[in-house]
């Protein structure tokens, strides 16, 4: 099954099981059913809450935070997540204050739902990966769609979480197959990260170097995996968390190595990686060879001719590098 | 209609009296007017945190509309909301204990002066933000709840931004019960309408479809009687804005009067506390004093309060 297919179902199954879920968004009716086609089907099987929005991102955030407000289940797409900025005042002021400001706890169900990031050639105001701006907010929780988990699972963990959530979703993910198909490596969850380890005993038992990657990335950081096995017998273990923040990083700990490795696509300068080095510093310091690297696109705006997009955004290429370099000092 | 209810002109001025209040009326409006006052003596005195934005004039406004409003209806408010919030619940020692910090706070002190929830009242202190909210809230409503409604105070201020439009959009569109209730008291901080709107509210309504309806007086019973069918209307899913001319008797928030002295003066005279005062002196002198007395008292008890707790993490 390919991603886009395991979301779309999770769309379907959340509006399935609760009565009081909403789906609303700019173009997300049948037939278009959303740019991304993720949202297919739902308006005709549930018509009375999938709804289609004005183009008007800081409304529609605003109107899912009222949905939410009253005891509803909102999940609202955001065509491009290069758009979130739009409604950067009703997640940061509006819906992630009112989880807390007005003394006790008031829950509010939301998901925003953002596809992420380029390889498309969409250019520079449709290709940014923009969690690194929404990081640190109280209130409001950043999770990353992955192959390795089912959306159907992670939409119940955010909505059991009760408090804003963003979702990202890489949209190169959307036409990739869910899980891994690459028989070097295996997978298993321990919670809601995802290791991945080489499928012999030998390397797994000793990883090398343990790369960090959000699920957009996750792809790229396995195929550097590979070339650095078969290549240079170099042994990678991978972990992808499917809540970027607020990190769980005591989940980390017992998969970590000598040597450390966060990989995503957001460009430098302040970013995810940033701040899991310095979790992963504060309880892990000693057990370090060295301080956490961190791999990301380079201070850019992203390009849209392809050659010119390649050579700002992180590659597979630029992983191994990195993977290489960390352990050569 | 009553002979109460007929303003009378008067000679003075040639405008008409006010029309004689309901004792609730006048009392809800005379304690928001006292809250009002106090805690300006109270910032005075440095006995409160922070800032503070007070209604005062504007009092008679969600006072005419307590009585349009029900229950079940949501109520959004802004940075200049303790009449709101008073005309809803009355509730004066929890409101000021929100200001002060002090135990029994409606939001545990951490909302302040204009944060603040409660059943189906909310404040936020962010201009516009709340009108796509309440356009989610009131499409809830139309589903669940018919009838009820989701009523939203802006100000003449709140208009440069671009969350209004998108939510009267939405609230043509999708005919959602939404009213917005619009304080328009010719000032934006220290900005003048004029020097910051161009068009009318008005204008803006109508292009995109919502009803709009002008109050000019400042008489409560006149006021409610004009918006009554219109409220019901919006109960229906024809959306209304109800622009209030006003005027802000007082400072923006305290200390920050820029104002040149005639319109500060055409300002108080415009006030309804003079103005009733002169019209009804009898009713006004029995109800004043009591409710001067009464918030005096709620100071005192609240001051004397321990500080109000909350856990970050809670």
């Amino acid at each position: 099954m390919r991603v886009a297919e395991n979301l779309n179902a999770a769309l379907h199954g959340l509006l399935d099981d609760d009565p009081t879920a909403y789906v609303l968004g700019e173009d997300v009716l049948d037939p278009y059913g959303g740019a991304f086609k993720i949202t297919k089907g739902l308006s005709t099987r549930f018509p009375d809450r999938v709804i289609t929005t004005p183009i008007s991102e800081g409304a529609l955030t605003g109107v899912a935070a009222g949905l939410a407000l009253t005891g509803n289940t909102a999940v609202a797409e955001i065509m491009f997540g290069d758009f979130a900025a739009l409604a950067f005042d009703q997640l940061c002021n509006f819906a992630a204050k009112s989880v807390s400001m007005y003394g006790s706890r008031l829950p509010l169900r939301m998901i925003v739902r953002c596809p992420t990031g380029g390889g498309r050639g969409y250019g520079p105001t449709h290709s940014q990966s923009l969690q690194k701006h929404f990081i640190g907010m109280p209130g409001l929780a950043l999770y990353e769609m992955s192959p390795f988990h089912d959306n159907r699972e992670v939409f119940a963990a955010m909505v059991e979480r009760g408090e804003p959530c963003l979702f990202f979703e890489d949209k190169i993910l959307y036409t990739r197959p869910m899980g891994q198909a690459d028989p070097l490596f295996t997978v298993r969850r321990d919670g809601e990260l995802a290791v991945v380890d080489p499928a012999l005993p030998e390397p797994a038992a000793r990883p090398d170097c343990v790369i960090v990657a959000p699920g957009g990335t996750a792809h790229r950081a396995l195929g550097a995996m590979r070339s650095l096995l078969l290549e240079e017998e170099i042994s990678c273990r991978l972990l992808v968390p499917s809540r970027l923040y607020p990190l769980e990083v005591g989940a980390l700990l017992p998969y970590l190595g000598e040597v450390v490795l966060v990989a995503e696509e957001s460009t430098a300068g302040g970013t995810w990686g940033g701040e899991v080095a310095h979790l992963v510093h504060q309880r892990a310091w000693d057990r370090l060879r060295g301080p956490v690297r961190l791999v990301h696109s380079a201070a850019s705006v992203i390009p849209t001719a392809a050659h010119l997009e390649r050579e700002v955004l992180i590659t597979e290429s630029a992983i191994h590098r990195a993977v290489r370099e960390a352990l050569r000092d | 209609m009553t002979e109460t209810l007929v303003p009378a002109l008067d000679p003075a001025t040639g405008r008409p009296g006010l029309s004689r209040l309901s004792d609730d009326d006048l009392e809800l409006l005379l304690l928001i007017r006292h809250f009002e006052l106090k805690l300006l003596q109270l910032y005075g005195r440095g006995e409160l945190n922070g800032t503070t934005h007070t209604c005062l004039g504007q009092e008679y406004v969600p006072v005419a509309l307590r009585t349009l409003l029900g229950p079940a209806d949501f109520v959004f408010s802004n940075h200049r909301g303790h009449g709101h919030y008073l005309a809803r619940f009355g509730d004066a020692h929890g409101l000021l204990a929100e200001i002060m910090g002090r135990e029994g706070a409606v939001c545990g002190g951490v909302g302040g002066s204009q944060h603040i929830h409660r059943d189906r009242y909310l404040s936020t202190g962010v201009q516009g933000e709340s009108l796509p909210v309440a356009a989610g809230v009131a499409l809830h409503l139309r589903r669940t709840d018919p009838g009820a409604l989701a009523c939203v105070y802006i100000g003449d201020g709140t208009w440069g931004e671009g969350a209004v439009y998108e939510a009267l959009n939405l609230a043509a569109l999708w005919r959602l019960p939404l009213l917005v209730v619009v304080e328009n008291n010719g000032i934006a901080q220290s900005t003048p309408t004029a020097a910051q709107m161009a068009g009318t509210v008005a204008g803006r309504a109508a292009a995109f479809g919502v009803d709009h309806h002008l109050v000019v007086s400042g008489d409560v019973n006149e006021i409610r009687a004009g918006l009554e069918p219109l409220v019901a209307r919006v109960r229906e899913g024809r959306p209304l804005a109800a622009e209030f001319v006003t005027h802000r008797l007082g400072p923006h928030s305290k200390g920050d009067d820029t104002r040149p002295p005639e319109a500060v003066r055409a300002a108080a005279e415009n006030d309804w506390y003079a103005r009733y005062a002169q019209d009804h002196p009898e009713h006004f002198h029995r109800f004043d004093g009591p409710a001067r007395a009464l918030v005096e008292g709620v100071a005192d008890e609240v001051a004397a309060r321990p500080p109000s707790r909350w856990s970050p993490c809670a």
